[in-house]
């Protein structure tokens, strides 16, 4: 009997039924259950951006009615940030990884992840049914008086998707939280931690503290439609503003939650790529945990021109920019970390590189806007579109898919087309950029988001960021054939492929139940590159390439 | 010795620390629906500054005495519960499931009593948006603390109701001699989890009961 058998077997053979699936308490399979949830998702979202891209190739709205183009963009937005970004990589590769970097069974409440699952699943079946319905028309942002009191789309039952979905996450920081605490195995000290730990340790602080939040405030916006007033209404008394304070005080530690375990992530992409331990573990360590924390008081930065007191913006933008000093550490460290690297260009590691350079160019344009004489200007233009998308998109999406690649052969087994997903790379890589920066020169030349007509100078920009939008979205469709296609004739992996540090890669691929064989003692730090070549042959034979 | 260690999940070493990550667990809960709580609060606060007036115009209509009532019986269930564990804890098993009933029968009274509250409320014509009988000069700014009103205690009586629940199924448990004096993590977290409905509410009350008050 192997080491292997004795902790349950490949998880994957672990039973063949749908209710072996869809009732496991394997954190494994609850991470492939939310990976198939938010790509579900995400091509939901991409056909909503696909039909706006669409409308804008001409100025005039002649493809659909205003109305039609509202609820494009609202289901667009509520459907990418908390169906596909939020749970993203948390509660896929955190899900999956995040026992197997700290040399656990599993997370600390299996069952309560399970559930987690459902209540995202229940909260995506509302939002479903209200794109059936007949959709709404708020914006992502529910703004109010407008959802309150005037919207007569469908807000109630986008709402209620958005809070329970609000618990999974809450669910899922728990247990994220009680898992590193109490669950890290021998050795596994707090500054022996992988990097994408500490980055899901401190999304799931955010999660916790700041998800709470959102849920009430849906839950009074919910209430002052049902009661007809209420605490936002200006006609009571009420203040609007006040909407957009609770609002925000969720959804900026929210963009934190997107981003931060991408941070982690590619921390872990480019010391495999190069073969080079993290440089400045420390500073990554402390400018991660200053991002989570100083994130929760930067959220007056979206309401410069919403008739906050300036001294408020004031204070909002210098916390605003502190924030780019904790991005601007981790940019310069990765970039560090590369230096005299052995570096290869996998796959993965293109999408790390790629990442690192949108980020910056995402990050920089934030430093703009967050400075409030040049965001007064800027507000409500495609540039603010643009820098967020260079986060989100060009950010966490490209880490999540480098993640994906990286892991492909510890989740399955089996190895990815290693050219078909280079290909996929470079073009996503291009194919963003073909679509945002235009929208960058749009915001500075002043056109205005969230209209489905412009005016015709704009025209040429327009077109060039639909072209774009094409090039990313068939760059989009190519990782899901050819992964899917790996699936069943991809080369079977060897336990440690890509030659890497980290626990994870110490169990077979795919891993056992129980995730190891005998209980891991950890002796050293992460990233102890360059891994022994002694040590890789005993987890060979490795496969053959595409 | 095998009773307790089929208690111990498959993803623990030890009961130690099983009990430890459950009881984080629950702490990390309660800062959630403390920010859960907290906006309403925080709405209370600003709304009340913006019209102090109408705020203490409105607290006169509430029901001092069932509210008073209401608070003396959820801090007499909270110590019922709290001498529970301290039994199990002891050993004694049947003194403890006397105790958590009687939590629960005094969780039942108070979302009795609070619905006495709401009707009362409902003939006097204080329900903005559904039966509203009330005219002045306040009557806008008190539409807005009757909305919190109902928005701060109907999300309080959830709470109450779920731990009710959550204390019935500790007390039908510890009848089963589920719990001892080693394992009774469960009906610890559960009851730490009644006392976050205790403490939301001893916040509750001077705010929407006490505070200008007096003429």
């Amino acid at each position: 009997m192997t080491a292997t058998d004795a902790a349950g077997g490949n998880y994957l053979l672990a039973g063949n039924t749908l209710r072996s699936w869809l009732l496991t308490h394997d954190h494994k399979r609850i991470a492939i259950l939310y990976t198939a949830g938010i790509t579900f998702f995400f091509l939901c979202g991409g056909v909503a951006a696909a039909l706006i891209r669409l409308e804008l190739v001409t100025p005039a709205g002649d493809l659909m009615s205003p109305e039609t183009y509202n609820k494009a963009f609202t289901f667009h937005g509520v459907v990418m940030v908390w169906f596909f970004l939020v749970p993203s990589i948390p509660a896929t590769l955190g899900n999956f990884l995040l026992p197997l970097m700290i040399g656990a069974r599993d997370v600390a409440f299996p069952r309560l992840n399970l559930f987690s699952f459902y209540l995202y699943a229940g909260g995506g079946l509302f939002t479903i049914a209200c794109l059936l319905a007949g959709g709404v028309d708020t914006g992502w942002t529910f703004y109010t008086p407008f959802s309150t009191m005037f919207s007569n789309t469908h807000v109630m039952l986008a709402v209620v998707g958005v809070f329970i979905v609000g618990f999974s996450s809450i669910l899922t920081g728990i247990n994220f939280i009680v898992t590193i605490h109490t669950l890290r195995t021998r050795g596994m000290t707090w500054f022996r931690l992988p990097l994408f730990v500490w980055s899901l340790y401190g999304v799931a602080l955010v999660m916790v503290l700041a998800t709470p939040v959102l849920a009430m405030t849906l839950a009074l916006i919910a209430l002052e439609r049902l009661f007809g007033i209420g605490l936002f209404d200006p006609a009571l008394g009420g203040d609007p503003v006040l909407f957009q304070h609770f609002f925000w005080f969720y959804s900026h530690p929210a963009v934190y939650i997107m981003i931060l375990p991408a941070m982690g992530l590619v921390s872990e992409l480019i010391t495999a790529g190069a073969r080079r331990r993290i440089f400045g573990y420390n500073f990554m360590v402390y400018s991660l945990l200053g991002i989570s924390v100083v994130g929760f008081f930067v959220w007056g930065h979206h309401m410069f021109v919403a008739g906050q007191s300036m001294y408020a913006s004031i204070v909002f933008s210098i916390l605003s920019f502190m924030i780019g000093v904790f991005s601007a550490i981790k940019v310069f460290n990765w970039t560090a970390s590369l230096y005299k690297g052995d570096i290869t260009f996998s796959a993965w590691m293109i999408y790390a590189l790629g990442f690192v350079g949108l980020f910056m160019l995402g990050g920089l344009t934030g430093i703009f806007v967050a400075a409030v004489a040049l965001d007064v200007g800027l507000t409500d233009t495609y540039f603010v579109v643009s820098h967020f998308h260079y986060i989100m998109v060009g950010g966490s999406v490209m880490a999540y898919l480098g993640g994906i690649h990286f892991w492909w052969p510890k989740i399955t087994g089996r190895m990815y087309p290693e050219m078909w997903a280079r290909f996929a790379a470079i073009l996503m890589f291009f194919g963003f950029n073909l679509t945002f920066f235009p929208q960058y020169l749009l915001g500075v030349a002043g056109m205005p988001r969230r209209y489905q007509s412009y005016a015709p100078q704009f025209q040429v920009l327009n077109v060039l960021s639909s072209a774009g939008a094409s090039l990313l979205a068939v760059a989009y469709l190519m990782p899901l054939a050819y992964l899917l296609w790996s699936l069943r004739y991809g080369a079977r992996a060897g336990a440690n492929p890509w030659r890497a540090a980290g626990l994870e890669w110490k169990t077979t691929s795919p891993p056992p139940v129980r995730n190891f064989g005998e209980p891991p003692v950890v002796e050293g730090g992460p990233y102890d590159y360059p891994v022994p070549t002694a040590k890789v042959r005993a987890t060979r034979p490795e496969p053959a390439g595409p | 010795m095998n009773a307790r260690a089929a208690r111990l999940r498959q993803q623990f070493d030890d009961p130690p620390q099983q009990r430890e990550a459950a009881t984080l667990g629950m702490w990390i809960f309660i800062a959630t629906e403390v920010l859960f709580f907290g906006i309403l609060f925080a709405g209370y606060v600003l709304s009340r500054v913006a019209q102090p007036d109408a705020f203490a115009a409105a607290s006169r209509h509430t029901d001092f005495l069932l509210g008073t009532i209401e608070t003396g019986v959820l801090l007499a269930s909270s110590c019922l519960a709290a001498l529970a564990v301290r039994e199990v804890q002891l050993g004694g098993r049947r003194v403890a499931v006397w105790l958590l009933a009687g939590t629960a029968a005094l969780g039942i009274s108070f979302l009795l009593l609070h619905g006495y509250e709401y009707y009362s409320e409902w003939q006097e014509g204080l329900v903005p948006g559904f039966h509203w009988n009330q005219t002045g000069p306040h009557e806008r700014g008190m539409q807005i603390f009757f909305f919190l009103y109902y928005a701060i205690t109907g999300f309080h009586s959830l709470h109450v109701g779920v731990g009710i629940g959550l204390v019935s199924i500790m007390a039908w448990r510890t009848a089963h001699g589920d719990f001892d004096a080693d394992y009774h993590t469960p009906l610890e977290i559960s009851v730490l989890y009644w006392h976050l409905v205790d403490l939301v509410w001893i916040f509750v009350y001077p705010l929407l009961y006490l505070i200008g008050r007096a003429p």
